[in-house]
């Protein structure tokens, strides 16, 4: 397997922060893989992804290196990135089929219309009904869960290779949760993408993942098969963790998630 | 669209009580003017006998109660009938109707002019909050805003006028010069040069300032970092994203601004000798005539309700989140 | 770090706060060192500035001496600015607490009168009250409140409406105190401090207002004010032009420096918020 992506020593300070957001954190990302981020709110974990990708705030300090295979990749094109909170994720005052097409237009050289078509897809893609219409309809008249599919849509709209998802489910209620993490499963699986989960649950990690990365005040604690990490983890702090959940929840993590 | 309509409706209901309350109360204020219509109008004359006085008194209803007189105004104004200038001797509407063009002109240029500029050097100073042009902006705006609109207006007569003598000094066209059609336009344009600058500095500044700090709030809104990682471009993101998102302050403002340049028209007006609205109401001050600052108040709020309907409208135009709730 | 020190960490405050001192120490010592009346005629009409030692900024058209004018200018401005001020925001504190606390018919009401007060165009109601009442100090700060009392009313409203929900307003309710007793002695002096928040703003617009009034002729004829100084200035404008842009340059100072403390306070609020 080769890597995607390697980290190696790196650290990361906010602007007037005192404190780094993450520090001396070496791993990689193997092409082709899932690999879940997990850790508590605080640990790190998104600021792991916009360092990867660079989206980290004007000002912030960024040691180590980054070494992506074939380059960095370019927003948009090389990687898709979907955000917790689907609500903050769209221009509100702009209808969707305007933010896809902006989006499509920015990658392709696509007439409006045949953007628009392919937008059209896009949502049939990720299950919105009436794709047509959602086109002219505004964010704030879609639900929490339909909205993430859109943000979804719009993500994998230039079939990138590299596809972020930061807690997308975290914001939304359990039925919905499940739907939308099957949905990406199902689009990851048959587009071939390499899937960057962040998430604070283990038992979603163990379930989507081959891969587990632990993250607990800015350092990476351990990382591992999905297997490992949960049958024989070799740090307290992700037995802990384990066990914690065991407690709450008795039959098997691994395939307890559809 | 029918949200707009909708919301129209229903503003346009709401309004009709506080106007009935404008109405109400600045009939009742200007009632204790002291000496009255019948005064003023024996002053304009040049005196006349008691008998003569009180026939005047019941032309004008003032041997009735005050709440006959203002039902009598207020049925008088269901007929668009706002009664007589004492001091000018003629329909109060026909003067109000012939003197409000040049006021819309003359606040139209100065709006349009500060809206665009202000907002065009507030998209500058918000492109980068906290970068040099983002301060000098920011101060430089803040210092404008704070200069009476009237004081600058003298500043620039003298400069401009007296000394350059590159416009006229006051007037809005040149006495008996024989211009028609475009020439007369032109000379009017000429003319209204210093005072839609003066008006428009300060409505500049203010719309710098706002769009400065809509833009600053729409940066740190998660949408710009969800469209940064779509990979929009960064000049597209500050124009197409946050400016747009930035300009809806600036449209409420327009509503709520609408109040205060009418009532800045009076000064600017007065200082460049420009014979609209806002003079008539200076005019009516100095002249006694309380009926004629009556319908000089009645017309300006109408006006305010009307802008900011319109400032309604295109709100829920641009903003889809607008009236949304609304049962349909 | 406590406020001041926070205060003094923002160049626009420190800016603001020493023009604000300077015309404050000007309108506080006029008296002292201008003692006589600044409208009596203290010489030749239209001295030029620094032609006459014992008037340093010469005289007016009625041969005034203009820098005693300025710093009794100062003074007017200064009391009309914080006392138009003062009023608006006590008024539409308590109208907008008793709408907020009185809910229901009060509350509609009152804000109807608050909406018919907003339509009307505030300087055109100064102008038609000091027509009507007669231009003095008091009345001139009554007409300059009239236009400005709306804003403090509906923040104050907003601010009551979510006050009255907390629990200690329920136990003052329980313990059987007066609605209009719990109103101004428990809710208007929480509400009170977000509704300062625009009182730069309004101070501001009210040494603007005045100076527009007197400008016109309809400040208190007794007291000499920048605006009258400007108006006066005026009629020479020709020759002597300086005669209007100095109290002219006297109000933008005054005006900015409101401005620019007010910037200084809401920045060391609110780094005090984004330490917390
Ligand atoms: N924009 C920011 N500015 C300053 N500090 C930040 C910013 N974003 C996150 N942090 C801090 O960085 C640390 C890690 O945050 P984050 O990566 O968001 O954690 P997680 O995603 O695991 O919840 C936290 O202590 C958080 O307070
Ligand atoms: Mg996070």
């Amino acid at each position: 397997m080769s890597a995607l992506v390697s980290l190696e020593g790196l650290s990361v300070r906010y602007p007037r922060s005192t404190t780094p957001a993450l520090e001396a954190v070496t791993m990689s990302v193997a092409q082709g893989e899932k690999l879940a981020i997990i850790g508590e709110s605080g640990s790190g974990k998104s600021t792991l992804a916009r360092a990867l990708v660079d989206l980290l705030p004007r000002g912030s300090r960024c040691d180590g290196t980054i070494t992506w295979q074939g380059g960095s990749p370019a927003p948009g094109r090389d990687y898709g990135y979907v955000f917790q909170d689907p609500g903050s994720s769209f221009d509100p005052i702009l209808s969707i089929g305007a933010q896809m097409v902006e989006v499509l237009q920015t990658h392709f050289p696509l007439t409006r219309h045949d953007a628009r078509v392919r937008a059209a897809a896009l949502l049939a893609r990720v299950q919105i009904p009436a794709p047509e219409l959602a086109l002219d309809a505004y964010p704030h008249q879609f639900s929490g869960g339909q909205k993430q599919r859109i943000a979804i849509a719009i993500a994998i709209a230039t079939g990138p290779k590299l596809l972020i998802a930061d807690e997308p489910t975290s914001a939304l209620d359990t039925v919905v949760q499940a739907e939308i993490v099957a949905l990406l499963q199902e689009l990851v699986e048959s587009d071939a993408m390499t899937l960057l989960f962040i998430t604070h649950d283990i038992a979603l990690a163990s379930g989507l993942a081959d891969r587990i990365a632990v993250f607990r005040n800015a350092r990476l604690v351990e990382i591992g098969t999905a297997n490992e990490i949960i049958t024989a983890p070799r740090r307290s702090y992700t037995r802990g963790l384990v066990a914690a959940h065991l407690d709450l929840t008795t039959p098997v993590l691994i395939g307890d998630v559809p | 669209m029918k949200r707009a309509w909708r919301l129209l409706l229903r503003r346009s209901l709401t309004s009709i009580p506080v106007l009935m309350l404008v109405i109400t109360g600045t009939f009742l204020l200007l009632e204790n003017a002291s000496g009255d219509a019948a005064d003023a109008y024996l002053v304009a004359i040049g005196g006349g006998d008691a008998g003569y006085v009180a026939d005047l008194r019941a032309e004008y209803g003032l041997d009735r109660s005050v709440w006959v007189r203002l039902w009598f105004y207020i049925s008088n104004l269901a007929q668009l009938d706002l009664g007589q200038s004492v001091a000018l001797n003629r329909p109060i509407l026909d003067v109000i109707l012939e003197r409000l063009p040049v006021t819309l002109w003359l606040m139209g240029s100065a709006v349009a002019l500060s809206f665009v500029f202000g907002s065009l050097l507030g998209v500058l100073a918000g492109a980068r909050p906290g970068s040099a042009t983002d301060r000098t902006l920011s101060i430089g705006s803040l210092a404008l805003y704070s200069v009476p609109s009237f004081w600058l207006g003298l500043v620039l007569s003298v400069v401009f006028a007296v000394q350059l003598r590159w416009f006229p000094v006051s007037g809005i066209e040149t006495i008996a010069s024989g211009k028609t059609g475009l020439a007369r336009a032109g000379d009017i344009a000429l003319h209204l040069v210093l005072p839609v600058a003066s008006l428009a500095m300060l409505y500049l500044a203010l719309f710098l300032r706002l769009m400065r700090a809509g833009m600053a709030e729409v940066w740190r809104q998660d949408f710009v970092l969800a469209a940064r990682a779509r990979g929009i471009k960064h000049h597209k993101i500050i124009l197409q994203h946050i400016a747009r998102n930035a300009l809806l302050p600036l449209i409420t403002m327009l509503g709520l601004q609408a109040a205060g340049m009418l009532g800045g028209s009076v000064v600017i007006e007065g200082v460049f000798g420009i014979p609209g609205f806002g003079r008539l109401a200076a005019e009516a001050v100095s002249g006694r005539d309380a009926p004629l600052l009556m319908g000089v108040i009645l017309t300006s709020s109408i006006l305010v309700i009307l802008v900011n309907l319109a400032v309604d409208m295109v709100y829920a135009l641009l903003d889809p989140r607008v009236g949304a709730s609304d049962p349909a | 770090m406590n406020f001041v020190a926070r205060f003094i960490r923002s160049p626009e405050g420190i800016a603001g706060l020493v023009l604000l001192s300077l015309l404050a120490a000007a309108a506080l010592l006029a008296p002292v060192f201008f003692p006589g009346d600044p409208l009596a005629i203290e010489g030749r009409p239209l001295l030029r500035p620094f032609e006459h030692p014992g008037l340093p900024l010469g005289t007016d058209r009625l041969g005034r001496d203009v820098m005693a004018e300025l710093f009794h200018g100062a003074r007017a401005s200064m009391i009309v600015g914080i006392s138009a001020a003062a009023v608006a925001i006590l008024v539409g504190a308590l109208v907008g607490t008793l709408a907020g606390f009185g809910g229901g018919l009060i509350d509609e009401a009152l804000m109807r009168v608050v909406e018919a007060f907003q339509i009307v165009p505030g300087f055109l109601l100064a102008l038609a009250f000091v027509s009507v009442v007669g231009p003095s100090l008091t009345v001139v700060v009554i007409a300059i409140a009239l236009g400005s009392w709306t804003g403090p009313a509906r923040l104050a409203r907003a601010e009551v409406l979510s006050i009255r929900e907390r629990d200690f307003v329920a136990a003052a309710r329980v313990i059987g105190m007066h609605p209009l007793e719990i109103a101004v002695k428990e809710v208007l002096p929480l509400a009170l401090p977000p509704v300062m928040a625009l009182t730069s703003v309004i101070v501001a617009g009210a040494v603007l207002t005045e100076a527009a009034l007197s400008f016109l002729g309809l400040g208190d004829p007794n007291i000499v004010t920048w605006g009258s100084m400007i108006a006066e200035g005026r009629n020479v404008l020709r020759s002597a032009a300086y005669l209007s842009i100095v109290p002219g340059l006297g109000l933008v100072a005054l005006v900015l420096g409101v401005y620019l403390f007010g910037e200084g306070l809401v920045e060391a609020l609110a780094r005090r918020e984004g330490q917390g």
